[in-house]
């Protein structure tokens, strides 16, 4: 499988391809990893006319603490960020939801901005975002934003990037030593959760049950009042109605999300 | 566009079209045809190679993306002293049957023991997730690369296979 023609352009900066952006408008998509955009290029499910690279800029790239925040350059990889010992001392739930993206292969390639911005709901790191309750850092025409990963995911592969900006950089408060539970459910090694949670802090993040990763806020408020992992991860599904497919419906995803829910709060009980 | 990179040790310069991918690059124009074209999917890992010394499946990468950047194929691996360590443990371990999947499979191999030279039988299952073999041999695969890994850069055997006609690696 081909792609349909494009033009590539290696972006020189993070303002060059902004400059870009705001030229070509609709025409053009950003690359960084290409881990989901080749795909659905070789598809043809995407037919960009120009495609902007941004997978190699420096100032894009590294792990650093900033305050009570760890900052992730968007262009880095899963491997490095699953890698990376400021990560795993500070964040282990993101430290070990990269490790699960798809494969050895992909991880060396796929950004966690990539991930984030192409927001599949059954995906590990917009989850993990979620359950950390971390934020994106938008660069566009008139200045940086911050959005929190609540608001950033906006629906079905959809999220509140505008046409013109670019996501420069991830946000996750750090927090040793904080217990954590993740799981994530699949039939086949390398694949999507058919259902995923994660769970740190009092928040627990759901994948793959709904059109974006969602909150499961019913069994976080029963957990803060007091109710046991097992009696809190009954409410897990509440209001959720996620989709239908081969691998499952909605009601064995239900199920999938209380058991699932319950075993992450457990682990994370555990510490 | 024209793209300049390296190729088992060798520098090329190249014009090429924007949508090329690094598997039709190395197959079609560089001629090297170890790595194969199995699902074109991300998934099934025969297309396998080393982009910087790191595993990557070259149906998902573009050709521009390893513009300056080094790539290792299968074919690098032998030199006239003979097969390469991990090349020489799947012979030994016979860690191949219908053998599509083995480019691939020796290259995520080898980049999984440059990752971590000695890791464990779980450690090898999970670095070998992405490559599939559809003769399901996989444990003869993952016997080889223990092999290798126990053996170390000497290699699990002597080295005198022949092999001759492929190129050494710079």
């Amino acid at each position: 499988m081909i792609p349909a023609p494009f033009d590539y352009i290696a972006a020189q900066s993070a303002d060059h391809a902004l400059g870009l952006l705001a030229t070509h408008g609709d025409d053009a998509k950003l690359l960084a990893g290409g881990h989901s955009l080749l795909p659905m290029m070789k598809l043809r499910l995407a037919t960009p006319a120009v495609l902007i690279d941004i997978g190699g800029l420096g100032e894009l790239a590294g792990i650093s603490a900033d305050g009570g925040d760890l900052v992730i350059g968007a262009a880095t990889r899963h491997a490095e960020l699953a890698a990376s010992e400021l990560v795993r001392a500070d964040a282990p739930l993101l430290s070990h939801a990269a490790a699960q993206v798809g494969d050895p292969q992909i991880r060396h390639r796929g950004t966690i901005g990539g991930s984030l911005a192409h927001a599949d709901p059954a995906a590990d790191l917009p989850m993990a975002l979620v359950a950390l309750g971390g934020s994106v850092e938008l660069r566009g025409p008139g200045g940086t934003r911050r959005v929190s990963a609540d608001d950033f995911f906006a629906g079905f592969f959809e999220t509140a990037l505008e046409p013109a900006e670019l996501l420069t950089a991830v946000r996750v408060p750090r927090q040793p030593g904080a217990g954590w539970g993740y799981e994530k459910f699949t039939r086949r090694a390398n694949d999507w959760a058919i259902v995923g949670v994660a769970a740190v802090g009092g928040r627990i993040a759901l994948a793959n049950m709904g059109p974006r990763p969602l909150r499961a806020t019913a069994a976080e408020q029963a957990l803060a009042g007091g109710a046991s992992p097992a009696e809190a991860a009954q409410h897990a599904a509440e209001g959720t109605a996620p989709g239908e497919d081969m691998h499952a419906d909605r009601a064995y995803r239900q199920h999938l999300a209380r058991v699932l829910t319950r075993r992450a709060l457990e682990r994370q009980l555990a510490g | 566009m024209r793209v300049e990179l390296t190729v088992n040790g060798r520098a090329r310069a190249d014009e090429v079209e924007d949508r090329l991918l690094l598997i039709h690059y190395l197959r079609e124009v560089c001629g090297l045809r170890a790595a194969n074209v199995g699902c074109d999917t991300t998934s099934c890992g025969a297309c396998t190679v080393l982009l910087d010394g790191q595993s990557v499946k070259s149906c998902t990468v573009l050709t521009a993306q390893a513009a300056g950047r080094e790539v290792t194929t299968a074919e690098a691996l032998a030199s006239d002293a003979g097969l390469h360590p991990v090349q020489a443990a799947f012979q030994q371990e016979h860690g191949l049957q219908c053998g599509f999947c083995t480019p691939g499979m020796v290259m995520a191999a080898v980049g999984l023991l440059a990752e971590n030279p000695h890791p464990t039988e779980a450690e090898v299952r999970e670095g070998l997730e992405g490559n599939l073999c559809r003769c399901t041999g996989y444990h003869n695969i993952v016997r080889a690369v223990l092999t290798a890994a126990a053996a170390g850069p000497g290699g699990p055997a002597s080295r005198g296979a022949g092999h001759d006609e492929h190129e050494v690696s710079a």
